[in-house]
């Protein structure tokens, strides 16, 4: 084996002494490197669909409002917004910003964007925003949104893709290619792309908030292997990088020349039980609550991160992150009791083990977290048969309700709503579990129209009572952590909620 | 000779037609539907669903979906891609150059390891030059490319920060640059394939030796290095040759493993991305150039065949 690595050594020495060492790139970075964890999809903000794509759209395209490490809305693009009754905001933007083309950015601008995400074939914008009735162009720096019923979460939409204003006249040159040339009134303007290699963007002269933004360019790399992401970060070739792995922390901790920075996310990860879809939902588990309490019982959460992801992520019994307001705080997450579970199973009459088919993406890690909880569930009297399934595929099954459990995440949104209302209402679209309660979509529908915060949480603390206490639909596991990488070389790198990588304030020290 | 090599070219025709079935078909086969995945996180969304489908003509019957995109292949329309909607047929020329030279590269190296060490190792049978000769294949075969990889990367890029851990710059950019970028991902690859060579020749020149001639060779006073380079290496290289074309061929498929270690923006990373997206477009094209690839060479290695054998030219 040395022989191979020896052999080329005189080789690679020689190349290198004409490759420009990237390590001794010690001065002030004109160009910042970020490492993606995939390529992007296409970069139109009314046809995208990926988080990756997020990451360049924050360099790319300002939004009418943003979140702050709290979750609550702040202006971009807009200066304010006002609830003038229960179905109308009006929104005044902010004076003199320009897209990158040069024309000015002003409410017909934000008209015609609202119009296009509702409007254009293929727009993944439609549902964010369906309960946008009309925008009205009051004057050239103040819009009206019209809503069809009062919805909480509809602001939020705007600090995301849906928020996102385009130039007009290059979207109406540009049709559908839009995507390959974007151009919008974020901080950087687009340069080139070359598919999985590379994304770049140049700083827009013209940005509103230029003061803040202390490099001229900016390159995306796609590295899809974690260790090799890490491997560029720490021999200089990547400024900041994308940590999908936790087994990666403690080499990025012991490393001098790195820094990591880390927040709760806005997601999740939890089983689904099919509860509703024959003829999977037959076994014990589909049809007995207790069942289903019993595994629950069996699960360390504590242990399982510990052991999988190095202890990074916080145990959670709820789909609302801890960062969001609205985040049930008096709802404890359970302890582990083998006890109890045996005991529960007695109850419901069942012979032991309990055969449980888990359907996990066939990652790594994910079938080390199933693993965990089949040895774990095992003790309490269950016979946790694991299906690793392709990631495509798991959609797929999940979709079909071809399941009894279903091991899966979601990357999280900043309003509540779009954590709980698709996945557990009955009429919800990524209710895979098939989970229907009258009651549940009562208290789910009346979250959505109500404004008080508080009032709110106390809704969405009744709605946990009974899917996740009483029925046992779902089991919440864990909130990951955002994990973000960088260079001691940049000061000034600021981590929300949302993972996204914010190149305002940040500069090489 | 003539009548051979159109008769040879006939064959590539039905080849092609049967394998576009194939790929279709084997689409087919494949859970996961597109659309699920095209939709992301909006995929609990019907309306999506049913959009997605019926832009991308997923909705219409699997023979009309075939026949069309047959029909635009005929006329060198390789369609669009799903997830980025780029024209496949410009991502392919953008990244096939990519592959090519990091496939000539690794070819050179295994070439210049293995055919030199099978040679000595054969002149030199069952002597520690041989066992040496014998352990570095061994070695160079049974290493996984993605260990090897990230071990690389580990000692010249993390360790010692002489080269790039990764990327790609075209060789028209700059030489320098570009052969930095490619030399660890070429060995990884090269080195893989140099061990079947050694292998393989090994055998071939024992073979050789054995032989008639040989003798008469020796028996003629000639010194050693012309038997063994002039009479034995020359017959024995006919079946390395054939070898070679093989090995071109699997030299693809080895890419699409380390492209990925070393995020090389090449041919491998393409399909394996497409094939994980289900961006079938890209999925098709792909499959197809490369099967056009491997004709070519299988052809290429038969014509240099009859280079070094000229009895086959009278065949």
């Amino acid at each position: 084996m040395s022989a191979r690595i020896l052999a080329p050594l005189a080789v690679v020495a020689a190349l290198s002494a004409g490759a420009a060492p990237s390590t001794a790139a010690a001065q002030t970075p004109p160009n910042l490197r970020i490492g993606l964890r995939e390529d992007p999809d296409i970069l139109d903000p009314t046809l995208a669909r990926s988080f990756v794509g997020r990451i360049v759209f924050a360099s790319l395209c300002d939004k009418l409002f943003d979140v702050n490490e709290r979750l609550e809305i702040v202006p971009q693009l807009a200066t304010g917004w006002r609830q003038d009754d229960p179905r109308t905001i009006t929104v005044t933007l902010r004076d003199g910003v320009t897209f990158h083309d040069g024309t000015r950015l002003d409410a017909e601008a934000v008209r015609y964007t609202m119009a296009r995400h509702g409007t254009m074939q293929g727009s993944f914008r439609r549902g964010e925003i369906a309960d946008l009735e009309a925008v009205e162009v009051v004057d050239p720096l103040t819009v009206r949104l019209r809503l069809r019923q009062p919805s909480s979460p509809f602001l939020s939409q705007l600090t995301d893709r849906a928020g996102m204003i385009v130039s007009p006249r290059a979207a109406e040159a540009a049709g559908r290619d839009f995507g390959a040339r974007p151009v919008c009134a974020g901080p950087f303007r687009f340069v080139e792309r070359v598919a999985q290699d590379r994304i770049v963007l140049e700083r827009h002269a013209g940005y509103w908030d230029a003061a803040n933004i202390h490099f001229n360019r900016v390159t995306f790399q796609p590295i899809t292997d974690s260790t090799a992401r890490l491997a560029n970060l720490q021999s200089g070739t990547l400024d900041i990088a994308e940590v999908t792995s936790p087994s990666d922390v403690p080499s990025i901790r012991r490393d001098r020349r790195l820094s990591l920075s880390s927040v709760d996310s806005l997601g999740y990860w939890g089983i689904i039980f099919n509860v509703g879809t024959a003829p999977r939902n037959g076994s014990p588990l589909g049809q007995d609550r207790r069942v289903r309490e019993a595994f629950e019982a069996s699960i360390d959460r504590e242990a399982l991160i510990g052991v999988v992801y190095e202890g990074l992520y916080t145990p959670t019994a709820q789909p609302i992150p801890p960062a969001s307001p609205m985040h049930v705080r008096d709802r404890a997450v359970p302890g582990r009791d083998v006890v109890r579970a045996r005991a529960l199973l007695r109850e419901a009459g069942v012979r032991t083990p309990v055969t449980v088919d888990l359907m996990v993406a066939n990652s790594p890690e994910q079938r080390q977290a199933a693993e965990v909880i089949q040895s774990m569930a095992a003790e309490a009297g269950f016979e946790v048969r694991i299906a690793a399934t392709e990631f495509a595929s798991a959609l797929q099954t999940g979709a079909r309700g071809d399941f009894q459990a279903y091991l899966q995440g979601w990357s999280g949104r900043p309003d509540p709503d779009g954590n709980t209302w698709s996945f557990l209402h009955s009429r919800g679209p990524s209710n895979d579990g098939k989970y229907g309660s009258p009651e549940v979509d009562a208290l789910l529908d009346e979250a959505r129209t109500e404004a008080d915060p508080a009032r709110r949480t106390a809704l969405y603390g009744r709605t946990f009572d009974i899917a996740l206490g009483r029925d046992r639909a779902r089991i919440y596991l864990w909130h990951p952590k955002v994990l973000i990488a960088h260079t001691t070389r940049l000061q000034g790198f600021a981590l929300m909620p949302d993972g996204l990588i914010r190149l305002q304030g940040l500069r090489p020290r | 000779m003539w009548l051979w090599l159109l008769r040879r070219l006939g064959q590539i025709v039905p080849t092609l037609l049967i394998l576009s079935v194939l790929i279709f078909a084997l689409q087919q086969l494949m859970p996961g539907d597109p659309a699920l995945i095209m939709a992301g996180e909006e995929r609990g969304d019907p309306q999506v669903l049913a959009e997605i489908r019926a832009e991308l003509r997923l909705d219409r019957p699997l023979w009309e979906q075939y026949g069309a995109w047959l029909w635009r292949l005929l006329h060198g329309d390789l369609g669009f891609s799903w997830r980025i909607r780029q024209p496949v047929a410009s991502l392919i020329l953008e990244k096939l150059p990519v592959t090519l030279q990091l496939g000539t590269m690794a070819f050179a190296i295994a070439i210049a390891i293995g055919v030199p060490a099978g040679i000595v190792s054969a002149a030199f049978r069952d002597r520690p030059a041989d066992w040496l000769a014998n352990g570095v294949a061994l070695a160079g075969i049974s290493t996984p490319n993605f260990w090897l990889g990230i071990m690389m990367i580990l000692l010249f890029s993390v360790e010692l920060g002489w080269l790039p851990p990764s990327g790609y710059v075209p060789l028209t950019e700059d030489p320098w640059q570009s052969l930095a970028t490619t030399i660890m991902p070429a060995f990884v690859l090269g080195t893989g394939i140099a061990g079947v060579f050694m292998r393989h020749t090994r055998a071939a020149m024992i073979g050789a030796l054995g032989q008639d001639y040989v003798r008469t060779a020796r028996a003629k006073g000639l010194p050693e290095r012309a038997v063994v380079g002039r009479h034995a290496l020359r017959n024995a290289l006919i079946p390395v040759v054939t070898l070679a074309t093989i090995e071109l061929g699997r030299l693809l498929a080895g890419a699409v493993l380390t492209e990925q270690i070393f995020s090389i923006p090449g041919f491998g990373k393409l399909i394996v991305d497409a094939v994980f997206n289900r961006d079938y477009p890209v999925v098709q094209g792909v499959v197809v150039v490369t099967a056009l690839i491997f004709v070519a060479l299988s052809l290429i290695g038969d014509l240099l065949y009859m280079a070094v054998n000229p009895r086959l030219r009278a065949a």
